[in-house]
């Protein structure tokens, strides 16, 4: 288009220019060399283009996907509680009551070694006292998680795991989680427990397959 | 006869406790007389997927507006206003996730990577700005990133670098995008993510060191326009090459140059060209010489560089887990760790042979040996190519945006005497 511009300009540099031929033609001999060339660029990195979006619109999905750790792999090494970029993180321990005991020797309450079952700061595993203890009925205890608190650091769930049923388990919470394009506690997981999943069923907890995820 | 009926009911009875403890825990539920009910677990939702069909709308909408302000309304104040919408919205409210720039891996990913499936709103993000660009020039540059429009508001004084120090700084996107293609092909990492500067302050949330990045990179931009865009952005080598052959790319006048020189110091990125009548004719010879020069000049770089890049693949490959682990098991005389790491008490506890890991440890070993000629390649290519641009002299008539680097700001065009 502004090639058109005035004839004005594009004739004082051919006063200067050294062109093939010194004259209008070869001034707009390159102007369509120049536009043919252009045409053919356009032309081929739209096809480009294309071929990228087809190869991965291939793989494309029409979910949503989330960040969601297997329990069935985690090893509670602990750094769910240190490498999310959020702080604290947005892995928190999740009670599924459905599978828990109601011990009163709790393992993911009580250090190993407690002497007296009480909820003394001393004998508690949390760090930071996360696990609220409630007497329903002799001998069984309601623990709940206040995710307020939680940091995600999986010490409970490594001594639920351990001596109990495993209803502690560590999961992403979605209200929580930023879903960042790369999690970087994925990214540190030693145990590979990270991994996309649909949207639609976001909780991956173990004991209870995704279909039969109402729990009650 | 009793003893056989006897360990018939035995084995059965213990038949069925092996049945029972599979299916029920190592302390049964008990059942309670209290009359209480066990609560439910509550597992919240996550972001509604509407809400992520509204940022692709947003992103298109907004991709539109800001063209059509550029180059319709020819109004840098406009420009400025979505490119403030556009940090509060990708920027504040999206908290920077997800963004075209980081969507290349995304892409790569996919393309390379067996098991990943792609959302289609990622692939949206990645594609549109690129077929904007092809039409329109960067002018997502200009108003959508919120990177752009973050550092286009503390760019109180844009200082001149040079076109030597810039063509410098610009081969670093070059080698950015290479090495993020290479370790997300890889399914290593996804390192434009990692080493994202502005996302942690977007989160008011962040490592240290990366809150430091992003300090440092916005002081720098009080100075140097855009330090990010210029001399980091992966993204914008694709916008760029792209640009070069957009269709409709935005221009500093409206009709005639009248080279005024008003709009010569009004770029901060130093992306204005200025008319080059000939000064130093060439001769036919010095040409031809030229392009001799510059036809040997890519193929040695891109050698070069392939070679080069082969020979560090093992190096580049350490980003990667399952390489460094089997490395630590290959050499147990390097670890001096004690206690053990927790990779490989993971491992250990995986249940995971030694051989499996190694097997697929050299199988991304290769991948690597092969990325590594390609990136070395891909980096030699762009040197050698700045290079032989260097070596052409370009001739022009008017002041031009130089369609590559320009990110379309309007900045210039406020400058413009000419109005219609």
């Amino acid at each position: 288009m502004r090639s058109l511009q005035p004839n004005l300009t594009v004739n004082m540099n051919n006063k200067n220019r050294r062109l093939d031929n010194m004259n209008g033609k070869g001034e707009e001999k390159r102007i369509n060399r120049r536009k043919f060339f252009r045409t053919g660029a356009q032309t081929g990195l739209l096809i480009g283009l294309g071929g990228i979006a087809t190869l991965a619109a291939r793989k494309a999905g029409s979910n949503e996907y989330v960040w969601q750790l297997d329990p069935t792999k985690c090893t509670q090494c602990g750094r769910c509680a240190t490498s999310c970029i959020k702080t604290p993180s947005a892995v928190k321990c999740v009670h599924v009551y459905a599978m828990c005991g109601y011990c009163d020797l709790c393992g993911g309450y009580f250090l190993p070694d407690t002497k007296t079952l009480n909820t003394g700061a001393e004998n508690q595993l949390c760090p930071t006292k996360a696990i609220k203890r409630t007497f329903i009925e002799d001998p069984f205890f309601e623990y709940t998680i206040d995710e307020e608190v939680c940091i995600g650091c999986g010490k409970c769930v490594k001594g639920c795991g351990a001596f109990g049923n495993g209803s502690l388990q560590l999961q992403v919470r979605q209200d929580r989680c930023d879903n960042c394009n790369e999690c970087s506690i994925a990214r540190n997981c030693p145990s590979d427990a990270y991994s996309r999943i649909p949207v639609d069923q976001p909780y991956l907890l173990k004991g209870f397959g995704q279909k039969n995820l109402d729990i009650k | 006869m009793k003893k056989g009926i006897a360990l018939v009911v035995l084995t059965i009875l213990f038949a069925w406790q092996m049945v029972s403890s599979y299916a029920i825990q190592r302390f049964p539920k008990p059942e309670f007389e209290s009359g209480y009910i066990t609560p439910e677990t509550l597992l919240p939702t996550p972001r509604a997927e509407i809400l992520e069909v509204m940022d692709v709308a947003v992103l298109l909408l907004a991709l539109s507006v800001v063209t059509w302000a550029v180059l319709k309304r020819r109004s840098r104040n406009l420009v400025f206003w979505i490119s403030i919408f556009s940090l509060a919205y990708f920027g504040f409210y999206r908290e920077g996730c997800v963004c075209s720039i980081g969507s290349i891996q995304n892409v790569t990913l996919a393309i390379f990577a067996g098991s990943y499936v792609i959302p289609w709103t990622v692939l949206v993000f990645f594609l549109s700005p690129l077929v904007y660009t092809l039409l329109f020039g960067r002018t997502f540059c200009a108003g959508v990133c919120p990177f752009g429009a973050f550092q286009d508001l503390v760019s109180w004084r844009p200082q001149k670098i040079g076109t030597r120090l810039n063509a410098v700084l610009g081969v670093i996107p070059y080698i950015y995008l290479g090495l993020a293609v290479l370790y997300a092909a890889t399914a290593t990492d996804f390192i434009i993510c990692r080493y994202d500067p502005f996302i942690g302050i977007f989160r008011f949330d962040a490592l240290f060191s990366m809150f430091i990045f992003g300090g440092i990179l916005l002081l720098c931009g009080v100075f140097i326009a855009r330090p990010y865009c210029r001399f980091l952005c992966p993204y914008g080598v694709l916008l760029n090459w792209i640009s070069r052959f957009s269709k409709y790319h935005m221009t500093i006048t409206p009709s005639i140059c009248v080279e005024c020189r008003l709009c010569e110091d009004s770029c901060p990125y130093e992306s204005i060209e200025k008319p080059v009548t000939v000064k130093n004719p060439e001769s036919r010879k010095m040409v031809v010489r030229k392009f001799i020069l510059i036809m040997l000049l890519i193929p040695f770089f891109m050698l070069l560089g392939g070679w080069t890049g082969s020979q560090i693949h093992e190096s580049l490959a350490k980003v990667n887990g399952k390489v460094r682990m089997a490395d630590e098991l290959l050499h147990p005389e390097k670890i001096q760790a004690e206690p053990e790491s927790i990779e490989m008490t993971a491992f250990k506890a995986s249940g995971k042979s030694v051989k499996e890991l190694y097997n697929e440890a050299s199988r991304i070993l290769r991948q690597f040996y092969i990325g590594g000629w390609i990136l070395g390649g891909f980096i030699g290519l762009t040197i050698g190519g700045l290079l032989a641009g260097r070596l052409i002299t370009r001739y022009r008539t008017d002041f031009e945006p130089n369609r590559g680097t320009c990110y379309s700001c309007s900045r210039c065009v406020d400058y413009c005497p000419i109005k219609s």
